[in-house]
């Protein structure tokens, strides 16, 4: 693979972001979106030739570009590193982002930003690749910061709206925390080291053996990674991110740029390998992700918002993975997750948009007939996500509670319950939304209609690659495990399939079902719907309000740091300047004084000047 | 020269250039006339002048007498200047009297 295909594959979106913000006004809605999309079309194309090449030769291929940065103690390139984890990376964001860019000329058409919006996502892409395939750590930062801006740029998309803003300053803010971690990791590293190149970390760190300041590296990133992919305690911009346009949840808010946490930590697994206790609390946390978030997931009634916080639930599950030290596992649920959230979320977008922008589930219901093919689809992958055999979401999800399983207990049973959950509020989504009758307005119900085929076509891709995207880890055939075994050394032994593992996966599908009975006893049985509002009490009430977690985070941290600010502005600041502008006063006063001597009186000077000689000689020959 | 100073004798000259130098301190503080002020400072200035030829003498040394040829030169730029300014300002006010030269007032 030569230096110039690698650019292509990088550039091409770039290229369509410069294209778009230039030119993007006139060339017109439609061109505009069909450059986007194609900008990325030819980077999954190239992805596919990498991919294609790196299967018939297994070795993955380093492409440096130029000594980046030159200190005494350190040299950092800049290059590209395209290995077996990159490669796959690259190949579901190029491939999602191409569906969802073809989405979005339809969804979008009515906005009249259209060119900004593709001119962002281009560069969403680009970014998401630097991310990817960068060949150190700082590299990959440039594409983590780049994605946390374009997050930024778009879930403010429509920024007449303030609350959006504020979603958008909040995701910000919460990534910074995550990436002062990151940088903090990074800095300990080169410290450590003298290179932050992967390949050279992973020699200086093979059979090293674990100390204190490795692991506080590991934790840094960790702490990146939680902002990014939105862990506790960092993830509560995620839900509100969902103020973007419905194509940005899909791609960045769910396949994506929140998966960027979990390539991270795979890419430095041998770090994490040598900090066992911070693998702990990574598992310790990605479980009680997953549990919280599903448990708020239970009473959100906003159709993108119960999608929101499934995500940082699954996020959740693959954290506990990695934890675990089952990266590989984690690596297909993100591949799965990628799927069907993607066509989930697109398949929220194909209703909100038919129903011109109704987001509450409550004012929903009977859409079956009305869109059959969004139903469809979502229903496989609401399917997949639930965990049923033999959808993707089933061997995933799985792997990941069977790895738990095997190395203790607790974490399963927190996993399973949270997958339980899972199952429960997916369907109560599908119910809501989709069985019954319509609860909307009758004007809302005139205009019901499918969306059109350049939104229905990624659904239905998607949808398919949710119910058989399984297959590329099957236990038994496990192509992923093998594609991957160059990454890992310390292979661990497959687990051999035994009545252990087959009763696991039955207890794990009996709960997914149980969940979709509960919902549907709930919902079609029993016909009741979600309160309104004000009427929620008790248990529901908290946590349809996320445990106050906002609130809680406004009291602690927010409000104490304002008002710090407004001390330091009101007594600090004011007493510093009452001292300068004190003295300036005084100077002030002084030289009003001495104006008066300057009456232009020659005379006067005269007098003066022979006064000043008169002392002088006084001085001179007297006091002297 | 040294028969005259000695019968003189160096204190009468440093009177003389004290009474010298008073009058004309005196003259610039008491006249209003802007060439008499100018007039005063130069008697300020050849006292001085006198008392350093006084003191050259005094001491046999021609140092004196060398400072004493500079200052005249000096006094000389600066009465050209300072009656040059006296002029200008004689013809935009018409007068000058030091009273009447308020326009520096700070």
């Amino acid at each position: 693979m030569d230096t110039s295909l690698a650019l292509v594959l990088v550039l091409s979106p770039f290229a369509g972001f410069l294209l778009n913000v230039f030119f993007g006004k006139q060339l017109g809605k439609t061109a505009s979106g069909v450059l986007g999309t194609l900008a990325v079309v030819v980077s999954f194309v190239a992805t596919l030739l990498v991919f294609l090449n790196l299967q018939t030769t297994g070795k993955a291929v380093s492409v440096p570009l130029f000594d980046w940065i030159q200190l005494q103690a350190i040299t950092i390139k800049f290059g590209f590193l395209f290995d077996q984890l990159s490669v796959l990376w690259l190949l579901f964001v190029t491939g999602i982002g191409s569906l969802i860019h073809l989405y979005s000329i339809s969804y979008m058409h009515d906005d009249e930003n259209m060119h900004k919006f593709f001119a962002y996502l281009n560069l969403f892409v680009f970014f998401m690749i630097t991310l990817v395939v960068g060949s150190n750590l700082v590299v990959m930062f440039i594409g983590w910061e780049g994605v946390g801006l374009c997050s930024y740029l778009l879930i403010g998309f429509w920024h007449s709206n303030q609350e959006y803003n504020d979603a958008a300053k909040k995701a910000f803010i919460m990534n910074r925390i995550g990436d002062l971690g990151l940088l903090i990791g990074i800095f300990i590293l080169g410290s450590l080291f003298s290179t932050l190149d992967f390949a050279g970390l992973q020699t200086a760190l093979a059979g090293g053996a674990p100390s204190a300041l490795l692991s506080i590296a590991a934790l840094a990133l960790f702490i990146g990674a939680c902002g990014k992919s939105a862990q506790i305690p960092l993830y509560t911009w995620l839900p509100d991110a969902m103020a973007g346009p419905t194509p940005v949840s899909a791609l960045i808010h769910a396949a994506t740029m929140v998966t960027a946490g979990i390539f991270m930590i795979t890419r430095m697994h041998f770090l994490f390998d040598l900090a066992p206790e911070v693998q702990t609390i990574i598992a310790i946390v990605g479980a009680a992700t997953a549990l919280l978030a599903a448990t708020i997931g239970l009473f959100q009634n906003d159709i993108k918002k119960v999608l929101a916080y499934s995500t940082v639930s699954q996020l959740g599950l693959m954290f506990l993975a990695l934890g675990l030290g089952a990266y590989q596992v984690a690596v297909f649920h993100v591949i799965t997750h990628a799927f069907f959230k993607a066509c989930l979320f697109l398949g929220s977008g194909s209703v909100i948009h038919a129903l011109h922008g109704e987001q509450d589930m409550r004012n929903m219901g009977g859409l079956k007939k009305a869109m059959p093919i969004t139903f469809m689809t979502m229903l496989v992958s609401s399917l997949a996500i639930a965990g049923i055999f033999p959808l993707a979401g089933f061997w995933s999800k799985d792997e990941i509670l069977l790895t738990a399983f095997h190395h203790n207990i607790a974490l399963w049973v927190v996993g399973s319950v949270a997958s339980i959950m899972t199952a429960f509020y997916m369907f109560r989504l599908m119910y809501l939304t989709f069985f019954t009758t319509f609860r909307g307005t009758e004007e809302q119900e005139k205009h019901l209609h499918e969306s059109p085929t350049l939104i229905t076509f990624p659904l239905i891709v998607l949808a398919i690659l949710a119910a058989l995207g399984g297959a590329i880890n099957l236990p038994g055939s496990t192509w992923l495990n093998h594609y991957l075994a160059p990454l890992f050394q310390a292979e661990e032994a497959e687990h051999a399939l035994g009545t252990l593992e087959y009763s696991l996966m039955g207890v794990a599908l009996a709960g997914g079902i149980f969940g979709i009975l509960w919902a549907r006893r709930q919902f079609i049985t029993q016909k009741s719907l979600p309160k309104p509002d004000e009427q929620m009490e008790g248990f529901a009430k908290v946590v349809y309000h996320k445990y106050y977690v906002d609130e809680a985070y406004m009291r602690l941290i927010v409000n104490p740091i304002n008002s710090a600010s407004r001390f330091f502005r009101d007594t600090v600041e004011t007493s510093l300047s009452a001292v300068v502008f004190g003295l300036a006063k005084v100077t002030l006063a002084l030289g009003a004084q001495g104006r008066k001597v300057h009456n232009g009186n020659t005379g006067l000077y005269l007098f003066a000047f022979v006064l000043g000689v008169i002392a002088l000689i006084t001085y001179l020959f007297i006091v002297q | 020269m040294n028969n005259i100073l000695n019968q003189i004798g160096i204190e009468n000259y440093i009177f003389l250039c004290v009474i010298l130098f008073c009058i004309g301190v005196f003259g610039v503080l008491y006249r209003r006339n802007a060439i008499i002020v100018f007039m005063s400072i130069e008697i300020m200035l050849n006292a001085v002048n006198l008392l350093f030829v006084a003191f050259s003498t005094y001491h046999q040394d021609a140092q004196g007498q060398v400072f004493v040829f500079f200052s005249m030169a000096v006094a000389a730029a600066e009465v050209a200047v300072g009656l040059a300014i006296l002029v200008s300002i004689f013809r935009s006010i018409g007068s000058i009297d030091i009273d009447n030269l308020k326009n520096l007032k700070g």
